[in-house]
């Protein structure tokens, strides 16, 4: 499998994570149709290249990790510290 | 390859072409071309652990798919071609009380919809797989199992195949080593398609892909609600026949039966995060090892030969998205997760129908597109991805 470079454990076993998902933005419930809404929770961009993600350290420090990976090649290019509103989980 | 056809297929595989198969022999459409970037069947139809069933949960589910048991019960005769279905019966293990609960469901659905399942207990196990540890001190002890007669494996290469030599014979033109590079849409319709050997037009494209459901959807400009993650697998070497059904455990993740050869095929769920990468892991194999202990313990010594990944297009509720789509001639046969292999010959013919009438056939009606957009989900918890 792959390797994470947690952002505070330092690198670690991706068995010891939960893939939570592609980072995605939250749309306002007061603002969106239920059609945008249901788009934001079940459509997906599912690239076949890079893609930023949010990762759970589960069985670590059960922190947040925003992670840029690439699907195909599972190679990791930048991990940094989740926490804006545009991390929350996307599913 | 011609410059136009009135179907392009892509995606070679047993869903691709069993509906090329079908627009053919049901509706005389034979101006199809079934497209690969490969060779035939060398994606999800080559890659699963062809296993066919249909026990499961919910009464759509449990309809489309006793269709497809019956199509493969025929195929033989129909295609001409030994496609080796041993109906050999299905045991669903249950190592805990809400699995249990979910096996009786499961059994109380089939039964309604007429389709042959029963829960038994660890006594009856025994009797029919005599190499499973039923003990209650096992780790995961096995409280009963949902039996299910009609289930089995089949030569999934000789599907593909005998329906590509079938569709072939009809008229239909197979391209392998060939890619679709992109597909023109203007005014909301199907134009062509692009590919790696020509320009193609067409009025009408079906997406029949695994694992590339997103990527050729994304090429007609249609979003798709998948997550695209691997599955492995792995066959070890072949040992005498001592094992005559398909054992599956959701609990420990992992499904067994027993090739005609002699070779033990397992399956897993699949891997816990996306990915396009097609590489086995050693992870997957130790917890594979592991699992498949605690339920034979007998077999310790039996080597693995080789293991394997395959594709698949996880959608919300583990059930496909078939059907039209917001662009015009643009029909999409996708999201087959962990299932999509038994439902080959059901797809084919749904699909065949779709097209040729323009209209939605009663068996697919809940599998469209547009039930996300409505929140009309469906629900299959009886596929092998979810753990019961």
């Amino acid at each position: 499998m792959i390797l994470l470079p947690c952002a505070w454990c330092g690198p670690r076993d991706a068995t010891e994570f939960a893939h939570v998902g592609e980072a995605s933005s939250r749309p306002d419930p007061a603002e969106v149709t239920p059609a945008q809404w249901r788009g934001y929770l079940y459509m997906r961009a599912n690239p076949r290249g890079w893609t930023t993600e949010t990762w759970y350290h589960r069985m670590g420090c059960r922190r947040f990790i925003r992670v840029e990976r690439h699907t195909e090649t599972n190679e990791v290019r930048s991990v940094s510290a989740a926490g804006g509103a545009d991390l929350e989980p996307a599913r | 390859m011609k410059g136009s056809y009135d179907v392009v297929i892509v995606g070679g595989g047993v869903h691709g072409l069993a509906a090329a198969y079908y627009l053919a022999t049901n509706h005389g459409i034979t101006d199809v071309a079934v497209l690969d970037k490969g060779y035939i069947g060398s994606g999800g139809s080559g890659r699963n652990t062809a296993i066919l069933r249909s026990n499961y949960l919910t009464p759509e589910g449990v309809r489309f798919y006793d269709r497809s048991v019956k199509l493969y019960q025929r195929l033989a005769t129909d295609l001409d071609y030994n496609v080796m279905f041993s109906q050999r019966g299905h045991l669903t293990l249950a190592h805990s009380d809400a699995s249990l609960r979910t096996m009786r469901w499961r059994a109380e659905v089939n039964k309604v919809e007429g389709v042959n399942s029963e829960v038994i207990g660890p006594a009856e196990i025994k009797r029919l797989a005599p190499f499973l540890d039923v003990s209650p001190a096992a780790r995961y002890p096995i409280l009963g199992a949902l039996w299910h007669p009609p289930g089995g494996i089949i030569r999934h290469d000789a599907v593909v195949w005998g329906y590509a030599r079938g569709a072939s014979a009809r008229g239909v033109h197979i391209h392998q080593n060939t890619e679709v590079t992109g597909i023109d849409v203007t005014g909301g319709r199907v134009r062509g398609v692009r590919t790696s050997n020509g320009d193609i037009a067409t009025p009408v494209v079906l997406n029949a892909t695994a694992g590339w459901a997103t990527l050729i959807s994304d090429m007609a400009g249609v979003t798709m609600p998948v997550m695209t993650s691997p599955l492995q697998a792995a066959v070890t070497e072949p040992v005498k026949p001592f094992l005559s059904t398909v054992i599956v455990s959701g609990t420990l993740h992992v499904y067994i039966s027993q090739t005609d050869r002699g070779e033990l095929v397992f399956g897993a769920s699949v891997d816990p995060f996306t990915s396009y990468s097609m590489r086995g892991s050693l992870e997957f194999i130790e917890g594979l090892a592991g699992h498949v202990l605690e339920l034979m313990p007998a077999l310790t010594k039996v080597r693995l030969l080789r293991q394997w990944a395959g594709l698949c297009d996880m959608t919300p509720d583990f059930s496909p998205i078939m059907g039209r789509t917001p662009v015009d001639g643009f029909f999409v046969d996708v999201g087959w997760g962990t299932y999509g292999f038994k439902a080959g010959p059901v797809s084919g013919e749904a699909m065949a129908q779709c097209i040729a009438s323009g209209e939605t056939p009663g068996i697919i009606a809940a599998f469209g597109l547009e039930r996300f957009g409505e929140g009309a989900l469906v629900g299959e918890k009886g596929a092998a991805a979810v753990g019961h």
